[in-house]
């Protein structure tokens, strides 16, 4: 994620916005700001002037934990070897619908 | 009739270059990185495995993301040019927040605040971008008001008439949006995707500035002149934003290289000229350039070069209103302290009482 709070000033806020209904939040950007309340107007004016957004949400950007690059290839790797989890894995008799 | 009614060849294919600039980020995101891991060798030459990645991430057309190891130079010159390109837009309010008591119309003026605004956000996307690389919004605005860092010199220029808000929306926007639609498709992610919000909100500032200026133009003898001469003071300036030639242009290379920048100062400038000449004619406004003239062979317009000293004097704070813009910042900073203080004073109470809040 971003950086940490500014010393002294006001900490970061990462912005999420659902563009419409039937579609869930994502991530815009960021903004700062001395608490929620202000956060979430600071995300209204910086990432919806256009009607970019039915719905924000603003998380501390401290409260986020991510996974580490660094390891990315031996975290994700355990999902690698499992081609079975994809419907193309497998082969359909010729003539068989709704399958 | 308004501007964007007319045909216009600059600003239609600008907008579909972002759009494909926007295709090609989620197509690149689904190609798998041709990269040979450990092709580097053995476990002590992490640093050149990590190298090696990040190459071949920037070859396949893929972003680097704000986690992902990267060159130390290839962090500083984006930390340079994303705050650079936000100081503009900061400072790149005050010639037209210069003109909002006195737009001619409630209709211009609520244009030109929302403009102005948008700038404002443009800034903060940017400082926001910048931000993902590790270094804190306060200590570039920091850089901005003691001077180590730049802004674009096109802003300490003077807007003199109200035909300047129009010259600066066709010719200054229209300038930015060359030089930025290809930093649509740069490397790093975070820049990206804030280029490519900045790009289409940009097109509305052109199209409204050509507005402007097409009214003017077929108003009144007056109206007309003074819309001339908008253009005439705007020209060279805003072909000297495309930076120095590229014989003197001293980052360029390696910028390209690390698809950072995907085009020469010199061939953006000249796209930028083609683009104008048509724009000019329906506008019935004339180019301030007497050796201008189509040439057949090289399927481009010859143009005369800005003064590329004055450029440098301008870079260098002898610009006609340099003092006038860092002054007008630092004040407006130094004006606004206390509401943060304030805000951040009244958020720490809160905090310190959260049974309160939740009740």
């Amino acid at each position: 994620m971003s950086g940490q709070s500014e010393p002294g000033g006001w900490p970061l806020w990462e912005v999420f916005v659902r563009p419409r209904r039937g579609l869930s939040h994502s991530h815009v950007g960021s903004v700062h700001a001395p608490d929620a309340a202000l956060a979430l107007r600071n995300a209204r004016d910086v990432f919806t002037r256009r009607q970019e957004g039915v719905s924000i949400w603003v998380v501390p950007a401290t409260a986020i934990t991510a996974s580490s690059p660094d390891e990315k290839d031996a975290f994700f790797d355990p999902a690698a070897d499992k081609v079975y989890r994809h419907p193309t894995f497998y082969e359909v008799p010729e003539g068989v619908a709704h399958l | 009739m308004y501007g964007n009614d007319f045909e216009q060849p600059g600003a239609a294919t600008l907008l579909d270059e972002v759009e494909a600039a926007e295709q090609a980020l989620r197509a690149a995101a689904e190609r798998r990185v041709a990269a040979a891991r450990g092709g580097a060798g053995d476990a002590g030459d992490a640093e050149a495995e990590l190298q090696e990645y990040f190459d071949a991430v920037v070859a396949a057309d893929q972003k680097i993301e704000p986690r992902d190891w990267m060159p130390e130079a290839y962090r500083r010159t984006l930390v340079r040019q994303i705050a650079q390109h936000a100081h503009s837009e900061i400072i790149g309010m005050q010639p037209e927040g210069n003109w909002i008591s006195r737009a001619p119309s409630l209709k211009r003026k609520a244009i030109l605040l929302a403009k102005v605004q948008d700038e404002a956000g443009h800034g903060l996307y940017l400082y926001a971008a910048a931000e993902t690389l590790g270094i804190d919004r306060a200590e570039l605005v920091g850089l901005l008001l003691t001077g180590r860092q730049k802004y674009s010199s096109i802003f300490n220029y003077p807007t003199l008439t109200w035909a300047d808000v129009g010259a600066i929306g066709w010719l200054v926007d229209g300038a930015a949006i060359v030089n930025q639609v290809p930093l649509c498709r740069c490397s790093y992610g975070p820049y990206a995707r804030a280029m490519i919000r900045i790009c289409k909100e940009e097109s509305f500032h052109q199209r409204q500035g050509y507005e402007i200026l097409y009214t003017l133009a077929h108003g009144t003898p007056e109206q007309k002149a003074m819309a001339q001469d908008a253009v005439d003071r705007w020209w060279y300036p805003s072909l000297a934003m495309f930076g120095p030639p590229d014989t003197a242009s001293t980052h360029s290379e390696q910028s390209m290289a690390w698809k950072i920048k995907r085009f020469s100062n010199d061939d953006l400038r000249q796209r930028f000229v083609d683009m104008c000449v048509p724009q000019a004619q329906v506008l019935d406004l004339s180019i301030p350039d007497p050796d201008l003239r189509w040439n057949d062979e090289r399927g481009a317009y010859d143009y005369t070069q800005p003064d590329y000293d004055e450029l440098f004097r301008v870079i260098r704070g002898d610009g006609p209103c340099n003092r006038q813009r860092m002054a007008h910042r630092r004040r407006a900073d130094a004006d606004g302290a206390w509401v943060r203080e304030a805000a951040a004073a009244y958020a720490a109470k809160h905090a310190a009482r959260p049974a309160e809040v939740a009740a």
